[in-house]
């Protein structure tokens, strides 16, 4: 019985349940921010993307992003993880195609769900933004080809042994590869489905639409902070007791410091702690300290956190301004707190956390080499992601439609894309404020 | 005095809010209600089986005005909360006897 392969097995395969269990947590998230007419539509999503999600990633969305091939995307074993494979054999041992996870001792179908649920939880970030207007069906085909080709292109780009790693691009466990690539391809989304109706009023002001249940809320978001706890460390794909008893620790002081700098900062700007601030405050400390939390210091997690946090506040009212209506902040979180994330790499890096790997950054006397490649990523990623992405939205505009009838949307996607209610002994009215 | 009572769409209650502000209505009550009157409700599916809903979510306002603004109150409350589409609503008037103002002790027209 070989003890590593076993224990390195198991916790991929745990910290994977930890990561699929964020699907929950984005489901009462986004629905607790919602309203109670659209209830049934966002829970439906956030449940069906997952479904969508591990079909298109076996049919071929893993072949793209793992299998050998050029720098841009695998050409091998492309298809329901058909390439030969002699996992865990690891390093020169290995001689399948899918080298570019040969450094990591487990099986291969355990690589695969580990894989699995990180697509997921991207092709779910979408589902937020878009709430509240988009039409069922255009999600699930829009989330398909998500999961199938862009976000498995752009993985491989990155750790698909891809040409941004060639750069020297470091993204521990997706700020840029899960996390902003959800974001673009929901921005796009948002752009070609336009505002909720009286999102924003006659004068142009936006208009508070208040969730229905702040207590889903708050639970969906602990559940996202408990299954970060899967997301960053299991990313280690090894039960390497240093490694992962750090990244835990710093994925953990990123959200306390985003949860308590967004407080903070609601506080003195809106006037009191709003929960939803603070919730997405420690979302966006998450997401900002996935792409170093492996390669940065306790003390920085904290910093990256607080600033993280205090950026998803500012970006959610600027994105009120500029009259982008994204209902959870989806936006600001993965998408502000992806990018800073990435980038805060290339500044707080310490060669002696992950000696060999990115350096050190620019704070600690690496100079701006790794910051260089980061920004890069970031550019490449964004261009790449969005324009695609709005290609595929426009052609789902064209063909099948995106957004509900106007009279659907008031009544709620409930009754008009499902013909259930979520809450049936109850009168469910709302106003728009 | 006049109560009039008006039963509009849910999402109409903002424009009839502020359609009321303009013509000098200073206050209101807001109830939410279900209803139906000739529109139909719905067919639903629940696992499987099918069911129908005749009750529509509705907003019920009241108001208490003079008699003189009452059927400028009613010509506001029309025309903010018409869509033209069937399940707009009605509006009632009726005589009102007696009104005060609990905090002053204001009666009649006084106290609206």
């Amino acid at each position: 019985m070989d003890w590593k392969i076993a224990l390195d097995t198991v916790w991929v395969l745990v910290a994977g349940m930890l990561v699929f269990f964020m699907n929950l947590g984005f489901g009462l998230v986004e629905s607790g921010f919602a309203r109670a007419k659209n209830t049934v539509n966002i829970i439906s999503k956030n449940f069906i993307v997952f479904a969508v999600s591990s079909v298109a990633f076996l049919i071929i969305g893993w072949g793209l992003m793992y299998g050998d091939g050029n720098p841009f995307f695998g050409t091998q074993g492309l298809f329901m993880l058909g390439g030969a494979d002699n996992s865990p054999a690891v390093g020169d041992a290995y001689t399948g195609v899918y080298s570019a996870l040969s450094w990591t001792g487990v099986p291969l179908l355990a690589k695969f769900f580990f894989q699995l649920v990180f697509a997921g939880t991207a092709a779910t970030i979408v589902s937020g933004a878009v709430a509240e207007r988009i039409k069922y069906g255009s999600f699930m085909v829009f989330s398909f080809v998500l999961v199938a080709l862009v976000y498995p292109v752009v993985g491989h780009w990155i750790w698909g042994g891809g040409w941004l790693a060639g750069l020297g691009f470091w993204d521990f466990a997706g700020s840029t590869v899960v996390h902003s690539v959800g974001a673009w391809a929901a921005l796009a989304g948002v752009l070609v489905l336009g505002p909720r109706i009286g999102k924003f009023g006659k004068d142009g002001k936006a208009r508070a639409i208040p969730g229905h249940n702040m207590t889903s809320a708050m639970t969906g978001a602990l559940i996202l902070w408990l299954g970060w706890f899967g997301f960053n460390p299991g990313s280690t794909m090894a039960a390497d007791p240093g490694a992962i008893s750090h990244i835990v620790v710093t994925t953990n002081m990123a959200a306390a410091a985003g949860a308590l700098a967004a407080t903070a900062l609601a506080w003195v700007v809106l006037g009191k702690p709003d929960i939803g601030m603070t919730i997405n405050g420690a979302l966006g400390g998450l997401v900002g300290i996935t792409a170093g939390c492996a390669f940065v210091s306790v003390g920085s997690s904290l910093i990256i956190g607080g600033i993280a946090g205090a950026i998803v506040v500012g970006g959610v009212l600027l994105l009120d301004r500029v009259k982008i209506d994204d209902p959870v902040g989806a936006l600001a979180v993965h998408g502000m707190g992806g990018i800073f994330g990435t980038l805060a790499v290339g500044l707080f890096a310490q060669d002696a956390i992950a000696p060999g790997t990115t350096g050190d950054g620019l704070f600690f006397g690496g100079g701006f080499g790794l910051l260089g490649a980061q920004a890069t990523g970031v550019v490449a990623v964004a261009a790449a992601v969005f324009g695609v992405s709005l290609v595929v939205w426009l052609a789902i505009k064209a063909t099948l439609g995106v957004r509900v009838s106007e009279e659907e949307e008031l009544e709620g996607l409930d009754i008009g894309e499902h013909g259930n209610r979520a809450y049936p002994d109850f009168v469910q009215t709302e106003t728009v404020a | 005095m006049k109560k009039i009572e008006a039963i509009i769409k849910p999402h109409k209650l903002d424009d009839v809010k502020e359609a009321l502000h303009a013509v000098g209505v200073a206050g209101l009550t807001a109830y939410e209600v279900k209803g139906f009157g000739r529109q139909k409700g719905h067919t639903e599916i629940y696992r499987g089986a099918e069911y129908t809903v005749d009750f529509v979510p509705k907003m019920k306002i009241e108001i208490v005005v003079d008699d003189e603004l009452a059927p400028k109150v009613e010509d506001a409350i029309i025309e903010a909360a018409a869509s033209g589409k069937i399940g707009d609503g009605k509006v009632f008037t009726y005589d009102c006897e007696g009104a005060v103002r609990i905090r002053t002790g204001e009666r009649g027209p006084d106290a609206l």
